[in-house]
């Protein structure tokens, strides 16, 4: 059945290229792309796979970057210790919004606005607290030592994300195969015939948002070290949650590789923007705009529906593989 | 093992100024085929989700196997055995027949693979053979019936609530699915079913529950029921009964 050798073709074909440049440009662009990928993956979890639309991811990433910032400058604690308690951080905000949220029956439309909210509070407490910075935001200490999370080149960090987003991947995977993420779609497809079945619905929509904010927040605690700056509008700013969403949604919601196609396409489209139009503020968020609606109206399946659709074409009237 | 593995107490339910279910109270015999009939709006369907959970019950309790679980949420129900189908179906419509009826088989095994192998065994003995690998929005009217019976017998319940399977489909199809029910009573299973079809709850139900406005207005074998003046005034309207009595002596 499905296997794991297509993440370890993808894995590998991404891991070799430091080796064919070390461009920064070209492993900045990879960086946040991969980031970007690695945010999404963690909506498409909940989202793609569990149908659980949240509109406030940045919750997750937001609380993951200021508590592995916070930890280092207020603390002086390891950065990469900081880096599993931002994990540990974003997933706990998973759960207890999780528990609010299902616990009150919240489905649909109510649950994406109320998550939103979230993460809006989130940002303006956030802005005004002295802990985080307020307004003036948090800044790393410059400490360019593998022992602190941190590296004079591109590379590290580009092969370290690049390590986060392989790991999520194999975490979808695993998912897609067991009996939880079958429970995670069948609730998406259907709520009240899961629960006839027996499935407990508050049970596995509670374990997939909090390991969905787990996922996300491995990027936020990525991103405060890759910049060594965060501030309210950077972590809890909707650009992050807009992002999550809109990666797996263009790559295929609900698919293993739907949010790094999905962010390679949006992030190239970006990239484009600004070459044919220079920094034209908020155009760049037009083309986003426009790009959604055409997905959801041409490819509802996202560009791996269309790739799937191209690559099964010739081979249509095989039988499926046996199990494997 | 109980003699009746469904009870149900004085079971009420309003729905605002609606009273849908009047101190509804029967028993379910172990091992038999129940059959609640009654015209539309009596409160069959009602009556169904408070059985399985889906709806709280104002008043009254509902035991199965000798505990109560008027309380419980479905999918705890379900675990105890209690399986349903819905009458309007609700399939998972972007899986295959397949997944679907796994989805059922994983309450009881957790491994992906078994569960779908468990999956093809439910589906050919419901007559899904064929269609194993079909996403399950494009089955017609009657395999569509015939999944949610796959996917309530995967659980592998001992309890099944049927409600309406044999509604909407033609009479070749029912006479096909007839004989699948009976035979789930020969593994052993106790069934409750909600029918439209006198023809039908006459080949199959052994005892009769007659439902109208939200009350138990007779009880008995389908040809006690089909004779109660009660009955065919609930179906038929008031004096019914005895006009066709009236009729049947002029002629």
């Amino acid at each position: 059945m499905r296997t794991y050798w297509p993440i370890v073709l993808v894995v590998a074909l991404l891991a070799v290229v430091p080796f064919v440049t070390t461009s920064n440009v070209v492993l900045n662009f990879l960086i946040t792309t991969l980031l970007i990928a690695l945010v999404g993956q963690g909506w498409n979890l909940l989202g793609g796979y569990g149908g659980q639309y949240s509109f406030g991811h940045a919750a997750f990433f937001g609380t993951a970057a200021y508590t592995t910032a916070i930890l280092q400058v207020q603390y002086g604690i390891n950065a990469w210790l900081g880096l599993f308690a931002g994990i540990f951080a974003g997933s706990l905000v998973g759960a207890v919004i999780g528990v609010l949220c299902f616990r009150s029956g919240l489905r649909g439309s109510y649950f994406s606005l109320v998550t939103l909210a979230f993460a809006e509070v989130l940002r303006i407490v956030s802005s005004v607290t002295p802990i985080t910075g307020a307004g003036v935001g948090t800044l790393i200490k410059l400490d360019l030592r593998p022992e602190a999370f941190q590296f004079q080149s591109r590379v590290p960090f580009y092969w370290i994300v690049l390590t986060f987003v392989a790991l999520s991947l194999v975490t979808v995977r695993a998912a897609e195969n067991s009996r939880f993420g079958a429970y995670l779609v069948a609730l998406r497809e259907n709520e009240d015939a899961a629960s006839a079945l027996g499935i407990n619905t508050f049970a596995v929509k509670l374990a997939a948002i909090t390991l969905s904010a787990a996922i996300t927040a491995a990027a936020g605690c990525f991103y405060a070290q890759y910049f060594l700056f965060i501030d309210a509008a950077i972590a809890y700013g909707p650009w992050i949650s807009i992002d999550a969403l809109l990666a797996p949604i263009v790559g295929g919601a609900g698919t293993l590789f739907a949010s790094l196609l999905g962010a390679l396409v949006i992030k190239s489209l970006g990239e484009a923007t600004k070459l044919l139009t220079g920094d034209a503020p908020g155009l760049d968020l037009v083309i986003y705009g426009v790009v959604l609606i055409a997905v959801v109206g041409l490819a509802p399946r996202g560009v791996s529906g269309v790739l799937t659709a191209l690559f099964r074409w010739p081979f249509r009237a095989q039988p499926e593989g046996g199990n494997g | 093992m109980a003699e009746s593995l469904l009870i149900v107490e004085n079971v009420s339910k309003h729905f605002g100024g609606l009273l849908a279910i009047d101190k509804a109270s029967f028993e379910v015999r172990t091992g038999r085929i129940t059959a609640l009939i009654g015209p539309n709006g009596a409160g069959k369907t009602t009556l169904f989700s408070i059985i399985s959970g889906f709806l709280p019950a104002d008043d009254g309790r509902v035991f199965y196997d000798g505990v109560d679980i008027t309380t419980e949420p479905p999918h705890k129900r379900a675990r105890r055995g209690v399986a349903r189908t819905f009458q309007i179906v609700q399939p998972f419509a972007g899986l295959t027949v397949r997944e679907n009826i796994a989805i059922g088989s994983h309450l009881w095994q957790r491994n992906r693979a078994a569960a779908l192998e468990a999956a093809n065994q439910v589906a050919f003995s419901v007559g899904l053979g064929a269609q194993l690998e079909a996403p399950a929005a494009t089955l017609t009217v009657a395999d569509s019936k015939r999944l949610e019976l796959a996917r309530a017998l995967a659980i592998a319940p001992r309890l099944l609530l049927l409600d309406e399977v044999l509604a909407g489909l033609n009479p070749s199809e029912i006479r096909d699915m007839v004989p699948v029910v009976r035979e789930l009573t020969a593994r052993g299973m106790t069934i409750l079913m909600t029918e439209h079809l006198m023809q039908a709850v006459a080949a199959l139900a052994e005892h009769v529950l007659v439902l109208a406005e939200g009350r138990i207005i007779g009880r008995g074998t389908a040809q006690e029921v089909a004779a109660d003046p009660l009955v065919v005034e609930a179906y038929l309207g008031r004096g019914a009964a005895r006009r066709i009595t009236a009729g049947s002596t002029h002629a």
